[in-house]
């Protein structure tokens, strides 16, 4: 008999919690008086009891609306900010001691922030990363020319970043930071901003890396499909608790009890008509889209197929984003 | 196992290497910048100006070439004592950019030590064609210091620099609590500019003025080093022993500051 290896956790949280500390102050010039003479502050509890772990080599999507503590959570994984509660353990580190062997371990990408010097070419602040993580020059150059293939960068790299697009400028962030070849990688938003070329571009080299060098990788991004092409894991955090962890397809099923149906017909009809079917979403001319729960789908495409004059008909889930929406802004998650 | 020491040296001299180069690049793309500021640094010539004018009234205990001497050198060593940690840090903190840079391997320190003397190395030739005019207009002046003496000045000005930098660097922790800690590198400016000797020779100021100047660690910093270059007589044991117990006392706050600092840091704009 054979049994299943024990496979170690690479990231751990328990109980994690962050308060910060905030001023208090009410508008106006008499606000701005009080402010100054009696300095009040009231706490904010950014995360609360966060837990999960993850496996060497997952690739973890991280959900939440703005504001639900994603980025402070990604902040105390990498070290940079201090749990008010709880403990994290990343590579068999505590984060926030910032010890060497932890630092040459992980990155984390910022999307809206740089670490490239602007007003110098990408290599120059390669050559300066390559001497930090301590990679010789021979190795450095391999790992450059294997990581501007994979990104699709060349010339770029001799050009001053402030003369970079947008794109060209993300790639070459993601070439220095991954450069000494961490296996935690912790993406915050790495293709905000981003055209739909270039997000894609980002998104099939972050697969390729992740496969490639079996690093793990916990990533968060407001573009859904950044997600729904990368990550078979999420974790749905909301007001600072964590909500969901598991299947981005469980977590579809969950929050979406229905399927969506639409349908081309011959002829078109009035709303009424599809009331017996379930809930109209659209009507535009002959397209009709239909949202029917998934317990009676067959059923009732059954019926549609029948009754109706159906030009065409396709099944699908609505658009995870949509879900994900709605569900933070009916604040259903309460 | 720690590394062999050879090891470690080696890549510490890459590190260096690398930084200062990089640095030193980057300050070129803002050379024009530098020859502003290092322009806007001449207050020992207005105050030679002012200093020759009350000379020439009447016994200062200096004479002008002295004078000439003593504020020409504190021009220089000014010039390679300048520190400005305390607004690029408040400026990386303000924006996000601390946070990548204390993700990697490297005591943040450094780079901004490699920022500083990468600027120095900038500066240098505007400073050398300004010591240069200032010969063609006042030959008078000119002097050549003994070998001695110029070696013992370069390692007393870059004491100063390290000393201005560890001062302020300390003060600089004080950014992890406030967003404008740069106000109070303002309000030292002030004893820093009269106690260090940038606007007179401390040999000019009353018995007990300068008996107080020389408990705090500002006339290392300008006075001092100045004095060794114009070739002026100093007790130098004395004042390196002074810059090192200065160094001593700050280097602990520092770093005390630094790890409690880190554990306020709240990576903002990150």
């Amino acid at each position: 008999m054979r049994s299943e290896p024990v496979r170690m956790a690479i990231v751990r949280a328990q109980g994690l919690g962050k308060t910060y500390r905030v001023a208090d102050k009410q508008p106006g010039l008499a606000g701005t008086l009080r402010h100054f003479v009696n300095r009040r502050e009231r706490l904010i509890a950014a995360v609360q009891e966060v837990s999960f772990s993850i496996e060497p080599g997952e690739f973890v999507g991280f959900l939440g609306a703005n504001g639900a503590g994603k980025t402070t959570t990604l902040k105390m994984l990498t070290g940079l900010i201090h749990p008010t509660s709880g403990t994290v353990e990343v590579a068999g580190h505590q984060p926030q001691r910032r010890e060497a062997d932890f630092l040459g371990q992980i990155t984390l990408v910022m999307g809206q922030k740089q670490q490239l010097i602007w007003d110098l070419p990408p290599l120059d602040s390669l050559r300066v990363n390559a001497a930090v993580y301590g990679i010789p020059p021979a190795e450095s150059r391999r790992r450059i020319a294997e990581l501007a293939e994979m990104l699709e960068l060349g010339d770029e790299l001799r050009r001053p970043v402030r003369k970079l697009s947008l794109g060209q400028r993300m790639k070459a962030e993601l070439l220095a930071a991954l450069l000494h070849r961490p296996s935690v990688l912790f993406l915050d938003e790495p293709t905000l901003g981003l055209d739909v070329n270039a997000q894609a571009r980002v998104r099939s080299f972050l697969a390729d890396y992740n496969r490639r060098f079996g690093a793990t990788v916990l990533l968060t991004s407001h573009y859904m499909a950044d997600i729904t092409a990368l990550c078979p894991r999420v974790l749905l955090i909301h007001e600072g608790r964590l909500f969901y962890d598991g299947s981005l397809e469980t977590l579809t099923q969950r929050l979406a009890p229905c399927r969506e149906v639409r349908l081309e017909l011959h002829a078109p009809l009035g709303a009424e008509a599809f009331a017996s079917y379930g809930e109209v979403e659209t009507i535009e001319g002959r397209e009709v889209r239909l949202l029917i729960p998934r317990e009676r789908l067959t059923e009732q495409v059954g019926r549609l197929l029948a009754d109706l004059a159906v030009v065409d008909l396709s099944v699908s889930d609505p658009p995870i984003e949509d879900i994900i929406g709605r569900l933070f802004h009916q604040g259903a998650l309460a | 196992m720690s590394r062999p020491l050879r090891q470690r040296l080696a890549h510490a001299r890459r590190i260096a290497t690398v930084l200062l180069s990089s640095q030193y690049a980057y300050m070129l793309e803002y050379r024009a910048e530098i020859v502003l500021w290092a322009l806007s640094g001449v207050l020992p010539f207005i105050m030679l100006g002012l200093w020759s004018a009350v000379d020439a009234a009447g016994g200062l205990g200096m004479d002008s070439l002295q004078l000439a001497r003593y504020f020409l050198s504190a021009f220089v060593v000014r010039q390679f004592t300048i520190v400005w940690v305390m607004y690029t840090f408040e400026e990386d903190n303000l924006n996000g950019r601390l946070s990548p840079y204390l993700l990697q391997p490297l005591p943040l320190v450094w780079r901004y030590v490699a920022a500083h003397l990468s600027e120095q190395a900038t500066r240098l030739p505007f400073v050398a064609m300004l010591v240069g005019l200032f010969f063609l207009l006042y030959p008078a002046a000119f002097w050549w210091p003994s070998i001695s003496s110029l070696l013992l000045a370069v390692l007393a000005t870059l004491a100063a620099f390290a000393l201005r930098f560890l001062m302020q660097f300390t003060l600089t922790m004080v950014c992890f609590w406030s967003e404008k800690a740069t106000a109070l590198e303002r309000l030292l400016y002030l004893p820093y500019l009269y106690l260090s000797g940038l606007v007179a020779p401390l040999a000019l100021y009353p018995e007990s003025v300068r008996t107080f100047a020389f408990w705090t660690p500002f006339p290392y910093m300008v006075d001092v080093p100045a004095r060794i270059l114009a070739g002026e007589s100093v007790p130098v044991l004395q004042s390196f022993a002074a810059m090192a117990a200065w160094a001593a006392l700050l280097l602990p706050i520092n770093l005390l500051l630094w790890r409690r600092g880190l554990r306020h840091y709240s990576a903002m704009g990150a």
